[in-house]
């Protein structure tokens, strides 16, 4: 045997290998194509990209333009809201299943059944019922309220929370099954131990069980994280960004600059943005996460 | 008021499961009851209605002379240590011995004083700041006992608290109960699978079967005078022989012996005739000078040598049935050696043929 130990790069020789190919795509796609967009984002590209430089001209206009402001402040309403709530209402629901409920099977399929449905359709149901002449308001009145106004999708003001509405309905099954999973891992003999303690439930959540789930709580967090940047598709189909610009979202800005305006490095420029903003999240919590873990022990 | 814990014609089932049927059984104030039987007989299922974490279908519940049959967990005076530890893995040591006491609100001062004394009983005091995880199996089992313990109540309820210990571990810890047995001479409830603990550690026994309590009594009592063949089978270790046959004229027959019942106390004053199984065990057979002795003598043919250090078991074949025997580590035999064997009938168990009674 050596006495010295083997270079970590050499084990696992023939699975590194088999892996290779995939790790150059990965590298050529991911971070090629994520330094390709970076660089002409410094261009006047419009319709063909262009290595013609402006500097920062692109970024200027951006942050000049109504649009993109109110696509970011709306990404930041739906987005916190988006993740409190689906969170919360995630859990719960896993939480009432786990009380060994009868019908748990069929009631948990109904409430994963939307996550299964794409955005589009999940846009289009959700626009109308919220829509006042086919929808809940149409069918509030006609119990004999008449003067009951409920039209989300027709008011600027409140436009982004009724896209959240349907995006809660659609992945709050998802946060479900998942926090599911994690209670089922709980020992049951710790809910035991609390009961004989007096810790009313509610606390043995919060103090003990929640704190078990942490990983099951950061996947689902980097699930539903992913899911509100890079929300699109149930914007289009629900409200096509409007009432006038009212539920735009950076997303839909950069498709829009590329694609519809003619001008890729306007929207070179969005989405190198939307991935500085990202990073910004995700690197500090990379260095907690990882990086800490070796002085915790 | 004599008994600590009273169970009263205690029934539950799951759906259509009956696991406990009409089960009653009192429990001494400061005694220390063992429940044991086999994986699946229900002994945490009657753990667990004692301690509330089960609604009965059936039944009452008495402590300390209280109907507690509905009452909560943490209301009825009990503390309880689990198999798997249970502890809370995010808190410290310390975190998990007061979070129930800091739940009830309890004076700052009162928690502190509780837990430095459990601390200490259990010599647990310089672990108090680590985290379960950095904590070995036999650790964590400590600091769940000191969540017992600060709880400051009158009854114990242990559910198997040594099977997920490696064997040395468990040896010493079981001392350990019995030492703080000793020590807080409060009631202690505690199930195991695990004959050596129950011995060890009983004032007395339930033997469990199939959801019933078949015999309680003391460690003595159940080795000595097994109720039923199941108890006699199951308590021992090598288990008890057994011969088929049949009680005629105050002897037993077993083929061509005859095995005198002279000194056996039959359970009903005087011998009965009739088809029987008789029980002898390993350690009781006699050999060497002392089989002159005995009352009843025959050789056999040694067909198995196990040695275990301090004994040595013997297999052999009497009557036709296959026969244990326990000599001493000391005592040198070799393979088909012929060996003469004494039993002592006073030494032996009776049991009716077909309900397997003692006799
Ligand atoms: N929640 C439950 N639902 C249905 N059956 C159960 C439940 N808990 C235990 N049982 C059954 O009750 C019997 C006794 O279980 P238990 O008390 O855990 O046995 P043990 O003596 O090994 O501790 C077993 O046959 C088990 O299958
Ligand atoms: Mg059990």
């Amino acid at each position: 045997m050596a006495s010295t130990r083997p270079n970590q790069l050499f084990r696992n020789k023939s699975a590194k290998i088999a892996a290779i190919p995939m790790i150059v795509t990965a590298l050529f796609v991911f971070v090629g194509g994520t330094a390709w967009t970076i660089v002409y984002s410094f261009t006047s590209s419009g319709l063909l990209p262009r290595l013609k430089w402006v500097g920062l001209d692109q970024y200027e206009r951006l942050w000049d333009t109504r649009k993109w402001l109110v696509s970011i402040e709306n990404l930041a309403i739906y987005g916190l809201s988006m993740l409190v709530l689906v969170f919360v209402i995630g859990f719960i629901l896993a939480a009432l299943l786990d009380q060994k409920i009868r019908f748990e099977n069929t009631i948990r399929t109904v409430i994963l059944y939307p996550y299964a449905l794409s955005f589009v359709v999940t846009g289009l149901v959700w626009q109308w019922i919220l829509n006042p002449e086919f929808g809940v308001q149409n069918i509030v009145r006609g119990w004999g309220w008449e003067t009951f106004t409920f039209d989300p999708l027709y008011n600027a003001e409140i436009a982004i929370f009724g896209i959240l509405i349907a995006g809660l309905w659609q992945g709050s099954g998802l946060v479900m099954v998942l926090m599911l999973a994690g209670l089922r891992g709980i020992d049951q003999d710790v809910w035991k131990a609390a009961r004989v303690d007096g810790i009313p439930a509610w606390k043995t959540y919060l103090f003990i069980v929640i704190p078990m789930m942490r990983p099951v709580f950061i996947t689902t967090l980097v699930l539903v994280v992913t899911g509100i940047v890079k929300i699109y598709d149930l914007i289009v189909a629900q409200t096509g960004g409007g009432p006038g610009i009212a539920t735009e979202v950076p997303a839909k800005y950069v498709y829009d600059m590329m694609f519809q305006a003619n001008n890729l490095g306007q929207g070179f420029a969005a989405s190198t943005m939307m991935l500085v903003t990202v990073a910004l999240v995700v690197i500090p919590w990379a260095f907690l996460e990882f990086g800490g873990s070796k002085n915790r022990g | 008021m004599t008994n600590s814990v009273e169970i009263k014609k205690l029934d539950l089932h799951f759906g259509a499961v009956k696991v406990l049927q009409d089960l009653n059984l009192d429990i001494g104030k400061g005694e220390f009851l063992v429940l044991l039987g086999s994986s699946g007989c229900g002994k945490s299922t009657l753990l667990n209605c004692i301690a509330g974490l089960l609604d009965v279908s059936g039944g009452q519940i008495h402590i300390n002379g209280t109907n507690v049959t509905w009452a909560e967990p943490s209301e009825r005076g009990i503390g309880m240590v689990f198999q798997s530890y249970a502890l809370y893995p995010q808190m410290t040591v310390e975190g998990n011995l007061s979070f129930g006491l800091k739940n009830a609100k309890l004076p700052k001062a009162e928690i502190e004083s509780r837990v430095k004394r459990a601390s200490e009983i259990l010599q647990i005091e310089p672990l108090l700041k680590r985290k379960p995880a950095a904590l070995s199996g036999g650790q964590r089992q400590r600091v769940a006992i000191g969540r017992a313990l600060v709880r400051d109540v009158d009854v114990f309820l242990f559910d198997e608290p040594l099977s997920n210990l490696d064997a040395k571990l468990r040896a010493d810890l079981r001392v350990e109960i019995k030492r703080l047995h000793h020590s807080l001479q409060n009631t202690m409830i505690y199930v195991t699978h695990d004959q050596i603990e129950a011995m060890t550690l009983a004032d007395r026994i339930a033997i469990m079967r199939g959801g019933q309590i078949m015999q309680l009594g003391s460690p003595d009592e159940i080795y000595g005078r097994p109720v039923n063949k199941y108890v006699a089978d199951f308590i021992g270790s090598p288990s008890m022989n057994f011969l088929d046959g049949r009680i005629q004229g105050g002897a037993f027959h077993v083929g061509d012996l005859s095995i005198p019942l002279d000194g056996y106390d039959f359970a009903g004053g005087s011998p009965v005739d009739a088809d029987a199984t008789i029980g002898i065990r390993p350690e009781h057979v006699v050999t060497g000078e002392l089989v002159g002795n005995a009352a009843f003598q025959v050789d056999v043919e040694v067909s198995l040598i196990e040695p275990t250090g301090s004994d040595t078991l013997i297999d052999c074949t009497v009557a036709g049935n296959h026969f244990r025997v326990r000599m001493d580590g000391q005592s040198r035999v070799s393979l088909g050696e012929k060996l003469r064997i004494g039993i002592n009938p006073s030494m032996a168990s009776l049991f009716d043929a077909k309900s397997e009674l003692r006799l």
